[in-house]
């Protein structure tokens, strides 16, 4: 009877949610080999602790996770592991661990061993509501990934995505907020008009976003937990492309008011203007910089688009000159690069062009690249792709070697927005 | 925005029946393409024409001279990155034109598109470049300004789905919505 419930509530939930699946399409073949031994489990659970922590170490593309098949022994505690087997099979670390159930959920306990120093180097007990046993996953994933890596691990935190289905005025727009493997979906907003360009604030806790749901574009900002929403702008013409300053008081965008789309900043608290472009072009697409003192955007000045950097009060340098498409520009969290998109002999391509030395290198062979989102720990890029007449959304490692694919169930997805560090 | 089914429709055939009478200039590409684009280009860029205009009672009463109706043809299409108006839509341009300044309290809103290459901000920016350029022409033919509304949606309303030459041609376009 409750193996029938839980039945019927999985499909009800299922119909509010258009969760991702991710297919990992190219390994990194330098990635560290790791095994994460299945869990001992005291009884069927609804979530595979294991898998979900293998699954997210592998997508990072630092980690090669031995399949569980060639797997000869399957210790649970750091006290039964045989380091002999492991280094027969070139493993380099190895996760072991048990799920038990308690009151109302489960307590993870689970050691990450160094397989060639044969030594501990992590041991926890984590507690966690049974609904929480993905979440849990994640947390252990980021402790991991730190442990080895030196770098925070960015596995606990959510995208935002949009999604459309049909064709012409009968097309259903939504926007998705999703953990950051495509899970655990849920529906922000709905509309029958386009929805663009969604933007996390840098606490997580909003999304601005552009809706056409009153028949012209505004900007929204909309609280991710409560859906409280405000309209920020509907002026004449384009309201668009807004994104964060680093310290989420103010808010860059795209507004053609007076006359060709230029590049504003709106004080979300007074909602004052500043204008910061003044050109004959087009101006959109803005991104700030880390330290929140100047902003890049795309500009057509030049005869198409290329990436212009300005400090806020100065004038703009162009900063692209590799090809005659450089658009939709985000910073790495350490400023020191960019993500962009990029047309080459190859189509449009997410691309990293290092900002000391101006070099572009193309990420990835995701083809129809767009919007380009960095994770807050610069380790991977996602971004909307074509995949069988389909958008899905792509991501790739920040060296290129590793890439990977969300596809949805069904319609079209695009325009990811990577959260911020959630915890 | 909602549009009843049959205006979609009949404006679909009307936009069909008069696109069948274009003539294909320009170079093999742009010929196909508007030869296809007639068959399709309907379907999806349906405004809220018909049903709306008739409700108004816009041109009624007006001796049912020319410049007294919707022009039937409110969908022109553009060469790829390009906002310029080709030589074959002036003339839907003119009618337009001469509907609106016979109907000085009609008002339309010009609907950018743009094909789906190249990011999707960018592109909207683009829509908007051409929708602005067809505002233009129509202010060149003494429409005034305040009856024309420019709202661009880039590539987030395509015509025709498709990532080929087919539907990229359908889909950039500017749609005169009354």
């Amino acid at each position: 009877m409750t193996t029938w419930l839980a039945a019927v509530l999985l499909l009800c939930t299922s119909l509010a949610q258009a969760d991702l699946t991710i297919d990992i399409t190219q390994g990194n073949e330098q990635a560290t080999p790791i095994a994460v031994v299945p869990f001992a489990e005291g009884e069927n659970l609804p979530q595979d602790v294991a898998r979900i922590i293998s699954d997210d170490l592998e997508r990072s593309g630092y980690f090669a996770p031995l399949e569980r098949e060639a797997m000869f022994a399957r210790p649970t505690r750091g006290d039964d592991v045989s380091f002999g087997d492991w280094q027969a099979l070139d493993t380099r670390y190895l996760v072991v661990g048990r799920v038990s159930r308690t009151g109302g959920g489960v307590e993870i306990q689970y050691e990450l061993m160094n397989v060639s120093g044969e030594s501990r180097m992590l041991g926890e007990v984590i507690t966690a509501g049974q609904d929480q046993m993905r979440a849990a996953a994640h947390r252990i994933s980021d402790k991991i990934f730190e442990e080895i890596t030196g770098i925070r691990g960015a596995f606990s935190t959510r995208i935002a995505y949009v999604t459309s289905q049909g064709v012409g005025d009968e097309t259903a727009y939504q926007l998705f907020v999703a953990d950051a493997d495509g899970r655990n979906s849920r529906q922000v907003l709905s509309s029958d008009e386009p929805i663009m360009s969604p933007a996390w604030s840098p606490d997580g806790g909003k999304l601005a976003y552009v809706s056409f749901e009153s028949g012209r574009p505004g900007i929204y900002v909309q609280e991710v937990a409560s859906g409280r929403r405000v309209r920020l702008t509907s002026f004449e013409g384009l309201n668009s492309a807004p994104t964060w300053s680093p310290d989420g008081r103010r808010l860059a965008m795209a507004l053609s008011r007076d006359g060709q789309p230029e590049i504003y900043v709106m004080d979300v608290a007074s909602q004052n203007l500043q204008r910061v472009t003044n050109s004959q072009s087009i101006e959109t697409e803005p991104a700030w910089s880390p330290d929140g003192n100047s902003l890049i955007y795309t500009s057509d000045r030049s005869g198409g688009p290329q990436i212009y950097r300005q400090s806020l009060g100065g004038s703009p340098e162009r900063i692209t000159f590799t090809g005659n498409y450089n658009a939709r520009a985000r910073f790495a969290p350490d400023g020191e690069s960019i993500f962009l998109i990029h047309r080459g002999g190859n189509g449009y391509r997410v691309a990293k062009q290092d900002l000391e030395s101006g070099r572009l290198v193309e990420l990835g062979d995701a083809r129809q690249a767009e919007s380009p989102s960095v994770a807050p720990n610069g380790t991977m890029v996602i971004f909307a792709t074509q995949q069988g007449g389909n958008g899905v959304l792509g991501g790739v490692s920040a060296d290129g070697r590793a890439s990977f694919r969300l596809p949805a169930a069904q319609g079209d997805v695009r325009e990811p927005a990577w959260s911020p560090f959630l915890n | 925005m909602q549009f009843k089914p049959y205006a979609r429709t009949l404006i679909a055939a009307m936009s069909m029946a008069v696109m069948a009478g274009c003539s294909s200039t320009g170079g093999t590409q742009e010929g196909s393409m508007d030869g296809t684009a007639g068959g399709t280009a309907g379907v999806g860029t349906g405004t809220a024409g018909a049903g709306q205009a008739s409700g108004s009672g816009l041109g009624e009463g007006a001796g049912q001279m020319a410049g007294s109706r919707i022009p039937e043809v409110r969908t022109i299409y553009f060469a790829y990155d390009s906002d310029t108006i080709r030589p074959e839509f002036q003339s839907v341009l003119e009618a337009h034109a001469r509907f609106l300044q016979n109907n000085g309290n009609a008002s339309v809103v010009l609907q950018g598109h743009t094909d789906e290459r190249g990011t999707r901000e960018y592109n909207l920016a683009l829509g908007e470049r051409r929708a602005d350029s067809v505002k233009r022409f129509l202010s060149v033919q003494g429409v005034s300004p305040s009856q024309v509304e420019v709202v661009s949606y880039g590539e987030e309303r395509p015509a025709a789905r498709g990532s080929n030459e087919e539907a990229y041609a359908q889909n950039r376009r500017v749609v005169f919505a009354y």
